[in-house]
Parts: C-alpha cells; sequence; structure tokens
C-alpha cells in the first residue's frame, strides 16, 4: 500500500506458525446503552442530528464540570463482574492528555492505574476441527471507565481520512458517551488458533455484554470496537516479540482476519531480519490487511494524571453484591441449559455455538417457534446470507419475532417452504414484515380447490406413464407429478394437498 | 459631595437596609456604582467589561420585588462586580486572556446563577492575570489593574480587579476566586476583606479552572459582615460540581454578628511560626502583632503552632497547579470558540498548525511558562518525582493543620509578605511574584477555609496590610466570628474604617473611562 514496510511480502500463515508463536492482547471498547452520557445529561441516541446531543460539560466549554452517571458506574460493575474481576473498593478518573480536534478538551476523562474492574477471565470455546471443542481461559488485565470523543468527518480528498481532506467537520453527539475498556492479558499458546480465539473472545465477551443488557453491541455502529495488539515471538521462546497494536477492527470476522494478516506480514519483517516497529496500525476491511497509521506515534506520553474535578468512586460491598445478585447465568451453564431445553443433540449444539445463534435462537423461541425450527433457519438460510455479507446473525436485518412470523406462516399452512425462504428474501431486502411481504409479493400458497385440481389433471396429461404407475399402486411415483405441479402453480400450492389430490384422482 | 457618592461609600449591609427601607432604589444605587465607574475606572481599571444596561435592568426588576414586597433575598438590588474567570451568560467572559478574546458563553456559572436568583445586579466582569495566573493583575492581556491606594502599584492579584473595584468604591461587593491567595492578598494590598471558602463550599461550575483542585470563588467586600452576607448567597452544595460539599453552611453572617461585638473569650488564636519574620515587611509584621494584642486584649488565648511543612508549600503548589493548568488551557485550540490564528506561512494549515498558531499568539508568557511546567512535571519519567512528589507534601501539609487545629481554633498570619509593589518590579523576575502568596498557598493546598482583614497601613509606606485568619475545613464561621472583632478591635482604635479615609479620593485621579 503506501509504505515499503507494508507491502514487504506476507509469509504463508500456516508456514509462520512453524517458526513463530503468536501473543494477542485485545482491547475492546464497549459504548453503554446509558440513557444520559457519562458526565452529563445530555441524550445518547445514536444516529441523532450533528451537535445536538451536547451541552457545555461534553463540549469541554471553559468552566464546565463532570458528575459521574451513576447508571454507568452499575453497568462497569455488573461487566466486571460478570468477567470474574475484582471490583476496586476506591478507585479514581484519570486524565489522558493528547490534543485532537474531536476531543472537546483535549483530555479524555479515563482511568489509569486505577480502573474499577481487574483481574478477571472468561473462557471461550472454538472448534478444535474434529469435532469437538477446544476452550480457551483468557486472562482479563482491568475493565475501566472512560468517555468517548466526539466523530470526525473529513470531507473531500480520496481516502476519507484527515490527510488530504478539504476540511472536516465534527460531531460531539458521541462525545461523553459512556465506554467501558477491557483489556486482556497477553493470550498465549494459542498457536494457529490465535485467529479463532480473537474472534470467539470478542464474539464470547458480546454474548455476554447483550446478556447483561449493558450496551447494544452493535459492531457496526460502533458500539462495541476492538483493537488487536499482536506480536510474534520465536518459537518455544518466552520472551515476547514487538507488538503492533490494529486500531478499530470491527467485525468478528475481521478481528480473525486481521489477526491472521499481522502473523503473516509480521513474520516476513521477522524473516527478512528487521525488526517489527512497535506502532498503531488501521485494518482495511475491503482489502484485507492493514497499513501503518503513524499519525499519533509523536504523541504517546499522555501525562495521566488523577481528574481533580472528580471525588474518587468507592462502590460498597454490599453494592457490589447485589449487583452481582443480577448478574445474569455464566455463558457455559447458560449453554447446558439451553441444550436440554431445546433438545439439541451436541453437534447441533456445538454447531449453534459456534455461529453465535444462541440468542436469535432464544429469541425466536421466545417468540413462539419450535426449538428446531428456529434452529433450522437461524442456521442455514440466515446463516449462509450472514456469511454472504460478513455480518453476524443479529445483525441482520431480519429480527428473531419476524424469522418467527414466517414460521407461524408456514405451520398454518399458509406458506410452504420454497415461499417461506422468498418471504425471508423480502424482510432481508427491507420490503417489510412478513405479512407485508407475503401481500407485496402475492406469495400465498394457492389454496383454491378449483385451480389446484385443474393443475394436477393438467399434469397427469401431461404424464401419462407417471399416472400408470400411480394406479398400479406406486405412491412413491406421485413425487414427480408434485414436482409438475409446484412448477405449474410457480411453487404457490400446499405441496401434501396436492399429493393427496393426486392420489384420489388416482385411486 | 452628591447622593450617589455617598452610596458608593456605603457598606453593602447598609444599602441592603436602605433598600428595604425605600431610602434608596436599587435603580439609583446601581447608577451610582456606574458612575463611580465611568469617573475612576480610566484610572483604576478594574473592569474589562461594565454592562450597564444589563445591571440597570436587573435594577429595575429588583426595585419592582421590593415594590411588591417579596425580595429574593437580603442583599436583593445591591449590586456587584463579578471577576472575569467566572462564565456569564451573554457577558463576554475572557478570564483576562487573549485566547478567550470575543467569547460569550452561553451559561451561568452557579456562583452567577445565585446571584442573579438572589437579585444582585452584575455591574460588569473584573479584570485578573491571565487565567488566574500571577498575584499583581499585570498579567492580563488587557493591561493591569491600578492599586486606588497609589496608582503606581499592583492591586494584588490574580484578582486585582475584585478588590480594586470593590477598594476603589465601584462596587460595594465584588467575587474573586483564590488558587493560592489570589482573594486574600489583593484583599491585603487594597485593604479590602477577602474571603477564601472552605473547598467545596462553593461551586466551581463555570468557574474557569486555573487548578481544579485548589480553585475557590468567593466574597471581595469592605466589611467582615458584607462578605458573611455574599458568602451565605454563593455557598453550599451544587450537584453540578461533584467537588461541592453536601453540607449546610454554617451560620457566617451570624458569626460576623456575634463577632463585631468583640468578645474573644474562650477563643484560642494559634499564630504560624513560619508564616512571619524573615522575608515579611517590617511594617507589615509590626501591624499584624498588634493586631495579635487586639485579639488578647478582646479575651482570645494566642499560643504560638509550627507547622513544619510550610516551607514546601510553594514548591509543591508550583508543581500541582502549573500540571493541573496545562491540562486545563489545553481545550482553548481554536476549534470551538475563541481566538482562531492562521499560522501565515502555511497554506491549507492543518488543524494542529492552526491549534499551534492560535495558542502561540493567545497565550501570554505566564500562561506558557505554567503550561510548560506543568507539561513537563505530569511527563512520564518525571511524574513522581514531581506531581508524585507535591502531593505527598500537600498530605504533610494537611497533617500540620490538623495539629495546629488541635491546639488553636483559628490560625493566624500576615496575609502577604509585603505592601503592593510598584507595577512593573516583579515582571521580570517570576520567583519573587511567587514568593508574595507564601502565607496564603498553605489553605488551598490543605482546602481550608481563610479570610484577610485589613490591619491598618505599614508605617513604612502608608500602605494597606492585610491579617489572615486560617480556620478547619467546614468552620468557616470561625473566619467570620474572629475577623469581625478584629475589624471591630481596629475601628475602634481607628475611628472609622480603614477604606473610609476621604484620602483615598486624592490618590484616584478622575479618569473617564
Amino acid at each position: 500500500m503506501t509504505a515499503v514496510s507494508d507491502s514487504g511480502g506476507l509469509v504463508d500463515f500456516d508456514e509462520a506458525l512453524e517458526r513463530f508463536d503468536p501473543a494477542m492482547g485485545l482491547e475492546v471498547h464497549v459504548e453503554l446503552n446509558t440513557v444520559t452520557k457519562m458526565f452529563c445529561g445530555c441524550r445518547t441516541e445514536f444516529g441523532a442530528e450533528p451537535n445536538t446531543q451536547t451541552c457545555p460539560t461534553c463540549l469541554g466549554l471553559p468552566g464546565s464540570l463532570p458528575v459521574v452517571n451513576g447508571k454507568a458506574v452499575e453497568s462497569a460493575i455488573r461487566i466486571g463482574l460478570a468477567l470474574n474481576c475484582e471490583i476496586a473498593e476506591w478507585c479514581r478518573f484519570a486524565r489522558k492528555n493528547y490534543f485532537y480536534p474531536d476531543m472537546p478538551k483535549n483530555f479524555q476523562t479515563s482511568q489509569y492505574d486505577e480502573p474499577i474492574a481487574f483481574d478477571g477471565w472468561t473462557e471461550v470455546e472454538i472448534n478444535d476441527g474434529e469435532g469437538g471443542v477446544e476452550r480457551f481461559r483468557i486472562e482479563i488485565e482491568r475493565a475501566h471507565m472512560e468517555e468517548d470523543t466526539g466523530k470526525s468527518l473529513h470531507v473531500g480528498g480520496a481516502t476519507g481520512r484527515i490527510h488530504g481532506a478539504d476540511y472536516s467537520l465534527v460531531d460531539y453527539n458521541r462525545a461523553g458517551i459512556p465506554l467501558i475498556e477491557i483489556v486482556t492479558k497477553p493470550i498465549t499458546g494459542t498457536r494457529e488458533k490465535a485467529p479463532a480465539v480473537a474472534r470467539a473472545y470478542v464474539a464470547a465477551l458480546r454474548d455476554i455484554l447483550l446478556g447483561l443488557g449493558v450496551s447494544d453491541v452493535r459492531m457496526e455502529q460502533g458500539s462495541l470496537r476492538c483493537d488487536v495488539n499482536l506480536s510474534l515471538a520465536l518459537a518455544g521462546s518466552d520472551k515476547l516479540g514487538t507488538r503492533t497494536e490494529t486500531k478499530n477492527v470491527n467485525s468478528l470476522r475481521s478481528v480473525e482476519r486481521a489477526a491472521r494478516y499481522e502473523i503473516s506480514r509480521q513474520a516476513a519483517i521477522l524473516d527478512a531480519g528487521e525488526s517489527v516497529l512497535q506502532e498503531t496500525r488501521h485494518w482495511h476491511e475491503d482489502t484485507g490487511i492493514t497499513t501503518s497509521g503513524r499519525e499519533k506515534s509523536d504523541a504517546e506520553d499522555y501525562r495521566y494524571f488523577p481528574e481533580p474535578d472528580l471525588v474518587p468512586v468507592a462502590p460498597s460491598r454490599p453494592w457490589v453484591e447485589e449487583l452481582r445478585g443480577t448478574l445474569p447465568e455464566p455463558p457455559r451453564e447458560r449453554r447446558a441449559r439451553l441444550q436440554a431445553v431445546w433438545g439439541f443433540a451436541d453437534l447441533e449444539m456445538r454447531d449453534v455455538v459456534a455461529a453465535g445463534a444462541i440468542p436469535v435462537i432464544e429469541a425466536t423461541v421466545a417468540a413462539g417457534t419450535t426449538p428446531q425450527a428456529a434452529r433450522k433457519w437461524w442456521l442455514s438460510d440466515l446463516a449462509r446470507r450472514a456469511n454472504e455479507q460478513g455480518v453476524e446473525l443479529a445483525d441482520l436485518p431480519i429480527s428473531p419475532e419476524q424469522v418467527a412470523r414466517v414460521q407461524t406462516l408456514v405451520d398454518e399452512g399458509a406458506l410452504n417452504d420454497k415461499l417461506a425462504r422468498q418471504v425471508i428474501d423480502g424482510v432481508v431486502a427491507g420490503e417489510g414484515d412478513p405479512d407485508a411481504v407475503v401481500k407485496a409479493r402475492g406469495l400465498a400458497i394457492v389454496s383454491d380447490e378449483g385451480a389446484l385440481s385443474e393443475a394436477v389433471d393438467r399434469a397427469i396429461a401431461a404424464n401419462p406413464d407417471v399416472a400408470d404407475k400411480i394406479r398400479d399402486g406406486k405412491a412413491a411415483a406421485a413425487g414427480a407429478l408434485i414436482g409438475a405441479v409446484m412448477k405449474d402453480m410457480r411453487g404457490q400450492a400446499d405441496a401434501g394437498r396436492v399429493r393427496e389430490l393426486i392420489l384420489e384422482k388416482l385411486a | 459631595m452628591s447622593a450617589g457618592s455617598d452610596l458608593v461609600r456605603r457598606s453593602a449591609a447598609d444599602l441592603a437596609d436602605a433598600l428595604a427601607s425605600g431610602e434608596t432604589t436599587s435603580v439609583e444605587l446601581t447608577r451610582a456604582c456606574l458612575d463611580r465607574i465611568a469617573q475612576v475606572d480610566g484610572a483604576v481599571h478594574a473592569f474589562l467589561h461594565v454592562d450597564a444596561e444589563g445591571a440597570l435592568a436587573q435594577a429595575a426588576a429588583s426595585d419592582a420585588r421590593r415594590a411588591a414586597g417579596r425580595p429574593a433575598s437580603a442583599l436583593d438590588g445591591v449590586p456587584i462586580a463579578v471577576k472575569d474567570v467566572l462564565a456569564t451568560e451573554g457577558l463576554p467572559t475572557t478570564c483576562g486572556s487573549r485566547i478567550l478574546e470575543g467569547w460569550v458563553p452561553p451559561y451561568d456559572a452557579t456562583v452567577v446563577a445565585r446571584l442573579r436568583a438572589a437579585g444582585l445586579p452584575i455591574l460588569g466582569k473584573t479584570n485578573m492575570d491571565e487565567f488566574a495566573m500571577g498575584s499583581s493583575t499585570e498579567h492580563s492581556a488587557y493591561g493591569p489593574t491600578h492599586n486606588p491606594w497609589d496608582l503606581d502599584r499592583i492591586p494584588g492579584g490574580s484578582g486585582g480587579g475584585s478588590s480594586a473595584a470593590v477598594a476603589a468604591f465601584e462596587a460595594p461587593l465584588a467575587i474573586g476566586t483564590d488558587t493560592g491567595g489570589s482573594i486574600r492578598q489583593p484583599g491585603a494590598v487594597t485593604g479590602t476583606v477577602g474571603v477564601k471558602p472552605t473547598y467545596g463550599g462553593v461551586s466551581r461550575y463555570g468557574l474557569v479552572a486555573l487548578a481544579n483542585s485548589l480553585d475557590q470563588a468567593g466574597p471581595v467586600t469592605r466589611t467582615v459582615l458584607d462578605a458573611a452576607l455574599l458568602h451565605e448567597v454563593i455557598g453550599g452544595h451544587d450537584p453540578k460540581d461533584s467537588t461541592s460539599i453536601d453540607a449546610p453552611l454554617p451560620a457566617l453572617v451570624e458569626a460576623a454578628r456575634q463577632g463585631a461585638a468583640a468578645d474573644l473569650s474562650g477563643v484560642r488564636v494559634g499564630v504560624v511560626r513560619e508564616l512571619g519574620g524573615e522575608g515579611y515587611q517590617a511594617g507589615v509584621q509590626q501591624r499584624f502583632d498588634e493586631a495579635v494584642q487586639l485579639l488578647v486584649g478582646a479575651g482570645a488565648e494566642v499560643v504560638e503552632v509550627s507547622c513544619p511543612s510550610f516551607v514546601h508549600a510553594l514548591a509543591a503548589y508550583y508543581l500541582i497547579m502549573p500540571s493541573e493548568a496545562s491540562s486545563n488551557l489545553a481545550r482553548f485550540d481554536a476549534m470551538r470558540y475563541g481566538l482562531r490564528v492562521l499560522p501565515e506561512t502555511i497554506d491549507n494549515p492543518s488543524a494542529e498548525e492552526v491549534m499551534r498558531a492560535t495558542r502561540d499568539a493567545g497565550f501570554g508568557d505566564e500562561a506558557k511558562r505554567r503550561i510548560i511546567l506543568g507539561t513537563y512535571a505530569l511527563s512520564s519519567g518525571y511524574y513522581e518525582a514531581y506531581y508524585g512528589q507535591a502531593q505527598k507534601v500537600r498530605t504533610l501539609i494537611s497533617r500540620d493543620f490538623e495539629a495546629a487545629f488541635g491546639q488553636a481554633d483559628v490560625l493566624v498570619s500576615p496575609t502577604a509578605p509585603t505592601t503592593a509593589f510598584p507595577i512593573g518590579e516583579k515582571l521580570d523576575d517570576p520567583l519573587a511574584m511567587y514568593l508574595n502568596d507564601i502565607a496564603t498557598i498553605p489553605a488551598n493546598l490543605a482546602g481550608v477555609p481563610g479570610v484577610s482583614v485589613p490591619a491598618g497601613l505599614a508605617p513604612e509606606d502608608g500602605l494597606p496590610v492585610g491579617f489572615q485568619v486560617l480556620a478547619p475545613a467546614l468552620a468557616d464561621d470561625r473566619l467570620y466570628r474572629v475577623g469581625a472583632a478584629l475589624e471591630a478591635l481596629l475601628e475602634k482604635e481607628w475611628g472609622r474604617p480603614l477604606l473610609g479615609l476621604d484620602k483615598l479620593d486624592h490618590r484616584i485621579p478622575e479618569v473617564t473611562r
């Protein structure tokens, strides 16, 4: 791409793993779904008119002061507890000082050496490639509270980046939205599974956050953002290599791809006898590569010091225990329970877990669908679409309630499977709710017996030899006639009824 | 002498009575202050911005409330001047800096909102050292303020504008802010009363921060009772300031009235050994010692206390204050408000280049000096040695106060080591300038309240001397009791208030604004 070192070639992934062990650190920023911002009373709605959700405090006007959002502290503690962290008895906010136009005060109010939650862990599962699962325990270094920055829009120029832009616009609606930054300890020993583990971790985190109800966790809207830190050590060495920090990798698939790419890229550098530059890198979703982003390399000393405008946060132990009582079931227990309730076989459940489909299936079942039917929709048709579009199931533009409605229409005999798939198509294409799609596309099953009967007669007339076989008692041959009728009716017929009619007429 | 000039000489408490009795109106009083400002401020330069129209409109509204029998507070209708470091909706707020030239805040500081709610017409905004950095008001980007006692001398700083406005009878009341002495030291050198409340006692919301952990707004007045009246208007809990204390204010006015009886029986007064003697001007020390004897005469028990860590206070202060300031001042970057300077030599400058050019042109030398100092002190590798050590000193100073307050109910010292020095004398010697706050800084570091009360004129130069009283946190009422007692005792000796001296008029030529 831009610099020579960026196009220095790649080593084949498997080959890289022969010589190097990857170590990863994952930093995830989660936007909380509190009604108001971290330090002021402004609202936090996504997609509002630019600069309409601002006040003196989140604009950093001279003289303004922050006040901590108690709900955000509560969410931070619950996240910490769900990640098996210790909760600080006493902690402070700190100022992270650096200049950037989208940061109103030119410092970010964050936490530094006194995070609200620390020393936790969570467990992730990946397919071991042999039909089983492999579990990894990810150690959590810390989870801390901070505020989001504004959002810059660089207008003009070719790249959409600040360099070369004609001018830039800043929207401060996002400035001050509560963020929780969750940082892992170095993840080592995952070898060739490192990219899959990275992905599984972010997916697990997303499920936990979803279960807690503390964030919308929509990666495409930036409410969950991941930085992938990765370094390579010589295989067998316990000395960590120089790491790069790949910023804003904003889909699960990208997390995996970015880790994979950095392993191949760093291996090429090390193979050439050069050293990896400690730097921030940008992930490019379209080309699947990372490039150097050295804009901030001269501003690495953030001059942290305790935020003097805020008093320390000292969550009482009874409150922490009360919040612990509000935690949802841990993911592993939850999986076991749901598998039992749903009656899925181990293999089925494994695929459900791997597809990240538990929450959507649960919601679809809650909307009245049988577990098997819910699984069928989400793991076949919808999984294929999500894969094609490179998004998560939950991010598809169809809700579990809509899937449940489609299944209800099938159960009621108003749709058959083929028509149901077309309805799903319509919903995903934004044509409205299932019922609206059925109506607009005219997809309901033809229940007019006269029309159906005529179609059956036509099929019998066109296939006399098949008809003879059925007359001779070979009911299995009816399939060919059913196919002809369905074709005739452009699929809008109840196959069961067609079969009945054929057998009646040829009895 | 006109009726107006009589009015402006009266205390706020007196004026409140006059308004209540119908002897005068707020419009008449406000007009008298505006006339006085027009008459003398060309020479004093206490104000950066006078809002005649707004003040008169607020005065008229106050008169309407009084006429309807519904005054908003005891001070309803008494005009006030506000230091230009507090945000005032619709009124320019520059903090004495070029970088904020033309900025009109869209909101009121809580202190300002409380003044408005209590019905005090706001005359205008007073001059100050840029971002409250200084002890002389010479660091204002808009030119220095002159001491009404001697126009060639400084009025103290950073709040020299507020103290000079009150001393020159341009306003009966003013608001100052005190980070290391910026209310008390100007009070001392202009013969006025200045109170730094307990940290957290008055909301900082809308106070443009110099050093957040040290800043406090407070009253600047001519009498101790006036300060108590004003303190009760602006003080008390504010949910917009997390560091604001959620407890009722002590009965300050009552304490001031009690003190005026000048009976200090049972009150233990601690003279701080480290705040006096060497380095203090002889006349300052003399007036201080005499004042202590007056307190003894009123029944106070005087003890000497030692606060050994105070010798490190100035050093700790000049690490903590600039550290916080360097971060606070980062927001002045030309992106959202205030000055914007495009670098002349660069075509299509980047945001960073505009920031650099603006900050270079917009900040004065003292602001730059402290930004550099603070940036350095917080830098990785130096943090522990500088900021970290300074915080430890701060803890030691708090412990010294605790120990001292075990022996005494209040501590006393000269407010400033010298009387007002000539304008320009210390401008090229920052350390000499910083030394002026040596006696006031410990209170800020520990968060305890302090007052400066006029203690007379130094024999050698005829300039005012300040007497500082310090009390434990939350015990601001003790300042008023002891301060009012000293005021009463001294006025009995003099036969009149220090600032009632008519000769002050000879020192202020009429220079129309």
